[in-house]
């Protein structure tokens, strides 16, 4: 273990910890579903892939490491699908979106 | 190093704890289904790092896998589910 690949798989993490941080201020304080789904699935998807390639760069070159790679692979096409299904699906039941100078529309569904 | 994850898991379980209280007070099913997708791609970084803590990657590794396939079935079905109900 270098210490070299120590150095850029702490890059990598606290790079993954600041788009979760990110994303969780956003699913906290933007103002309708969409919107928080907006930052929850695009935030959480770089953050995964970035906490993911940290530990497997920590790993090395081994079966896990490549368990690992599978991982991260696997979430950056199911994040995003997940992400449409949910946002179809409640745009078909019929939330509303939130309109830019509209009342605080909140409480749909 | 093993201070650096077990700071990093720390932190992670303090941001779960943050998304879970728009699990609890969200208005709605569906913020509430988004939540718990985001709890679940940080209990799987979170289960990754319990294995490099305690030196045993090659289980926890696994078991992050089966958690990752088990969030993207369970968000699918419910959306699924509820897109087929009508009336909410």
């Amino acid at each position: 273990m270098t210490s070299a690949a120590v150095i850029l798989s702490i890059i990598f993490m606290l790079g993954g910890i600041f788009f979760f941080t990110t994303a969780t201020i956003g699913i906290l304080r933007f103002p309708d579903f969409f919107t928080r789904l907006h930052a929850t699935g695009k935030g959480d998807t770089l953050a995964v892939l970035l906490c993911l390639i940290g530990l497997a760069i920590y790993e090395g070159f081994s079966l896990t490491a490549l368990k690992i790679v599978f991982i991260a692979v696997f979430m950056a096409l199911a994040q995003p699908t997940a992400t449409h299904a949910i946002s179809k699906a409640a745009l078909r039941v019929g939330v509303q979106p939130w309109m830019k100078g509209g009342k605080e529309n909140d409480s749909s569904i | 190093m093993s201070t650096f994850f077990l700071v990093i898991g720390l932190g992670l379980c303090i941001l779960v704890f943050f998304v879970l209280y728009r699990v609890v007070f969200g208005p709605g099913v569906f913020n509430r289904i988004a939540a718990i997708s985001a709890i679940g791609t940080k209990t799987l970084i979170i289960l990754l790092i319990m294995g490099f803590v305690y030196g045993r990657v090659e289980m926890f590794v696994d078991i992050s896998l089966v958690y990752a396939l088990l969030n993207f079935i369970g968000v699918l079905a419910a959306s699924k589910f509820l897109e087929m109900e009508k009336e909410l």
